[in-house]
């Protein structure tokens, strides 16, 4: 990150380096996730869109309520682990950026196992939600939750509840396969021979995306 | 966090950073959920909507420092951050005009469909709460 080069911009547009000062893979890999962002984007806002002409829409906090062990009446709080454990793993991540700008592989390979960890127990989490509301008589196409003001409600709400954080539940699992690829290329001194660890960059990018995604899908559909 | 330590002899300002950041988007999200299960008890519906504008404030600002700071996109040249945050501009017209649109077929659907808005006032009986079978039986028997 030498953004101290930046001293003349017009040097930059001269040729010869990138412009952007930013390696290749790197720049493709944030227009990829400008691009992912744009499909989430899509998939919310026509959410919203079909919320906005809907006159009733079930009330998250009847329907989301349920932990583990503890039954339900208890809204809120299993969507607030989640969001902290994928917080918390993209804490990590960035801890693992950070050890491989010091080339410094043991750092990256605790942060790296300690990422896979956080995401792979959001993905259990997930999946408990998700079997639960099943459970529930919830899935595509069947909705048992009412609207808030009791009256009948559409199946759009689970649709898009399933679409959605299935979508985001699919990068994550694609994110820790990423990462797991990272580690075992890690461990096999991979990056030490390239001399950088610039791919767990990356990775990092791919991993906070999905993080930042589950920020937006846990407002629009928990607490909103 | 042996790591913090460890690099601490080579940049421990980038460290630093890092738990700040932490530390801010863990608030944010403990204000959120305060907001969330205050939310609960409200029934005044202008104040439930100023609560609701409160929470997606937070999450613009969340989101800006997972962005800015954790995928260091403040750090990098500002050609990149422009070609980047540009057209994602476009999301704000997006929002505005697929919300607008959305509120306008509603308001045009109870306006012109009187069976569609007589559909939607039908208060469903709750005999068989909490299990979903039964419910969504008793959803069938009132249509």
């Amino acid at each position: 990150m030498s953004t101290t080069t930046a001293a003349l911009p017009t040097k930059l547009w001269n040729g010869g380096k990138s412009p952007f000062n930013v390696e290749y893979g790197k720049l493709m890999m944030w227009y990829f996730l400008m691009s992912d962002a744009f499909t989430f984007g899509a998939f919310l806002i026509s959410y919203g869109t079909i919320r906005f002409s809907s006159n009733g829409w079930p009330d998250p906090n009847k329907v989301f309520q349920s932990f583990p062990g503890l039954g339900s009446g208890l809204p809120l709080m299993f969507v607030s682990l989640m969001t902290f454990i994928l917080i918390i793993s993209s804490v990590t991540m960035v801890l693992a950026v950070h050890a491989g700008h010091n080339m410094d592989k043991k750092g990256v390979v605790t942060n790296l196992v300690l990422t896979i960890i956080g995401g792979a127990a959001f993905l259990g989490c997930q999946a408990w939600e998700w079997s639960h509301l099943h459970h529930e008589g919830a899935w595509w196409g069947l909705n048992p939750f009412l609207n808030a003001d009791g009256t009948q409600s559409s199946t759009n709400f689970t649709n898009y509840f399933f679409t959605i954080t299935g979508f985001h539940g699919f990068h994550v699992l694609s994110g820790v396969v990423i990462n797991i690829v990272m580690l075992i290329m890690t461990l096999t001194n991979q990056f030490e021979k390239r001399g950088h660890y610039l791919m767990i960059e990356k990775a990092g990018l791919y991993w906070h995306f999905v993080d930042l995604v589950w920020v937006f899908v846990f407002t629009c559909f928990y607490l909103i | 966090m042996a790591q913090a330590g460890h690099a601490e002899h080579s940049n421990n300002g980038a460290v630093k950073e890092i738990w700040k950041v932490t530390g801010i988007l863990t608030v944010l999200t403990l204000v959120e959920l305060a907001i969330g299960f205050y939310m609960m008890k409200v029934t005044n519906a202008s104040l439930i909507l100023a609560l609701k504008g409160s929470i997606v404030i937070l999450m613009m600002v969340k989101a800006f420092y997972i962005v800015a700071y954790f995928m260091h996109l403040k750090h990098e040249l500002r050609n990149m951050i422009m070609t980047i945050v540009v057209p994602l501009a476009l999301f704000i017209w997006f929002i505005a005009a697929f919300l607008y649109e959305g509120n306008s077929y509603k308001n045009l659907r109870n306006t012109y469909d009187p069976y569609k808005k007589e559909q939607t006032t039908i208060k469903v009986e709750k005999k068989a709460e909490g299990h979903g079978e039964h419910s969504s039986e008793s959803h069938k028997a009132v249509e």
